[in-house]
């Protein structure tokens, strides 16, 4: 369920590493505890963003919840479709459900993330 | 996840296995371990109930029993609602409240019995309107009060097709219950008192059965093609049909008249605790409303959030008119929709007003209730 190529924050955000660009997204947990995505708010292209830091909200019909960016570094990109048609986070959320590209500022960051073994580990 | 602690405490109805079975998801609601939503989501169970038929776990529902010659006089001081007219199997909406007018708890009330009334309150009062009834018990001989809700189960069926599946397992007798009435039946030879009422702005029926059938009457409904659903979507379900919750749109710092439900606030009762204070406040033009609003830019309201007048760029506290007592997303209505209380002079229809989104403003647009009514 959470794929070996992809890093793991505690807060339930994963990220893919390609090049020194790293797309963020939300776990299937994260989906799961959340129920139906019916919203998602995202920062502009553009901003600069610390490692762990809120980026926006994620809503469900019933709550609403603050994303945290697993690495730091500048945003150079926004999955548009995800703001568009909430529900690919609720279909894809490991693939086209994805919410946010960082450049990061310091690849040491990712030492700070899980892997999926022990990520999954954290949700017995 | 954090409310796995407390599970312990909480009670359980008696088709609590019977959800976790099911993969429904739990949830602590008021003092109860219940099901908020099972597989499939909140959304595709609010789209089962508008299309076909859904039904509910209610079993936590408080359900008291008051039978007696002096039953209909006591009540009469109890609740807002007008006994003497109400027929045997009929049902009336109905607030108690207190000597202010406050609104301690909202009700159903049923006659079932020329001298015997069953009165349904929320799960999470249940405690706080015993406490408010059984001072006033003593010395009364002339009727007597049973707590129900430990004996009996209460499923909720809503939806389109709820009467007629209802109807079919009745062998057609639950049909012959017109709409806000109460009337027993038999389903698939289950004893099962039924009333025609809900809180989803469908048709269908709300089926109390003894505790020990509880388990029996859920399988029966779900092989007769009822999608089982949570309170999540019975919250989207009751607000999209203008419907209030209690603890959120009222409480005992609102009253029936600035909630616009003064027509359930009956107060010529003998007696009557809140008679007074109903009858003043009825004359009284009310300084707030409680208002239906629906978002006109992306957002989704929630309780607790602030109301702002239009045409203002900061989040200043000055602008704040009101507040979001519910809100949430809509299925059906396909947006965000909310209820909440503004001053008096912000309430018409049409009115353009903000929504302070955590930081963001969002606008919305108050309109009439109920955002969804069945066709």
């Amino acid at each position: 369920m959470y794929p070996e190529d992809l890093k793991y924050s505690k807060e339930h955000e994963w990220v893919r590493m390609n090049g020194n660009i790293a797309e963020v997204g939300v776990t299937v947990f994260a989906r799961e505890s959340l129920g139906d995505v019916v919203y998602v708010d995202l920062p502009e292209a553009g901003a600069d963003i610390g490692q762990f830091a809120k980026f926006g909200e994620i809503e469900s019909v019933k709550a609403v919840s603050d994303l945290f960016s697993p690495v730091g570094g500048k945003i150079v990109e926004v999955n548009p479709e995800a703001s568009d048609r909430p529900e690919v986070v609720n279909e894809e959320p490991h693939g086209s459900g994805w919410l946010i590209r960082v450049e990061l500022s310091d690849m040491a960051q990712l030492d700070e993330l899980m892997d999926a073994a022990t990520y999954e580990a954290t949700l017995e | 996840m954090s409310e796995g602690s407390q599970t312990a405490k909480l009670k359980k109805t008696v088709l609590h296995a019977t959800h976790v079975e099911s993969n429904a998801k739990m949830v602590p609601f008021g003092g109860w371990d219940m099901p908020v939503q099972y597989a499939d989501g909140i959304i595709a169970e609010v789209k089962m109930v508008r299309n076909s038929a859904g039904m509910f776990d209610v079993s936590h529902m408080g359900r008291l029993e008051f039978e007696g010659s002096g039953a209909e006089e006591f009540l009469g001081t109890i609740l807002s609602a007008n006994l003497p007219i109400l027929k045997i199997g009929r049902s009336k909406y109905n607030f108690i409240c207190n000597a202010s007018g406050g609104i301690i708890d909202d009700a159903m009330v049923y006659r079932i019995g020329d001298e015997k009334f069953l009165l349904v309150i929320n799960a999470g009062n249940t405690d706080v309107d015993i406490d408010w009834i059984n001072p006033r018990l003593r010395g009364r001989s002339d009727f007597t009060m049973s707590g129900v809700t430990n004996d009996t189960a209460m499923v909720a069926v809503q939806g389109p097709k709820a009467v007629e599946i209802v109807d079919d397992l009745t062998g057609n007798t639950a049909s012959r219950i017109r709409r806000f009435c109460i009337g027993d039946a038999e389903v698939n030879g289950i004893p099962s008192t039924l009333a025609r009422t809900g809180y989803t702005g469908e048709d269908g029926f709300e089926i109390v059965v003894s505790a020990d059938h509880g388990v029996e009457l859920w399988t029966v409904l779900k092989q007769a093609g009822v999608v089982e659903c949570g309170l999540g979507a019975r919250d989207v379900l009751r607000l999209e049909a203008g419907l209030p919750l209690h603890g959120n749109d009222l409480s005992t710092d609102t009253n029936p008249f600035e909630a616009g439900f003064g027509r359930f606030a009956y107060f010529e009762a003998p007696g009557c605790i809140s008679g007074f204070a109903l009858k003043q406040l009825s004359t009284q033009e009310q300084s707030r409303a409680l208002i239906g609003f629906k978002m006109t830019g992306r957002g989704i309201p929630r309780a607790g959030l602030n109301i702002l007048k239009i045409g203002l760029s900061g989040a200043d506290a000055s602008n704040v008119i009101g507040t979001v007592t519910s809100g949430t997303h809509s299925p059906t209505v396909d947006g965000g929709i909310g209820m909440g209380y503004v001053e008096q002079k912000f309430s018409a229809t049409g009115t353009q007003i903000v929504i302070d989104v955590r930081g963001r403003l969002i606008e919305a647009k108050v309109v009439e209730m109920p955002f969804y009514k069945r066709g």
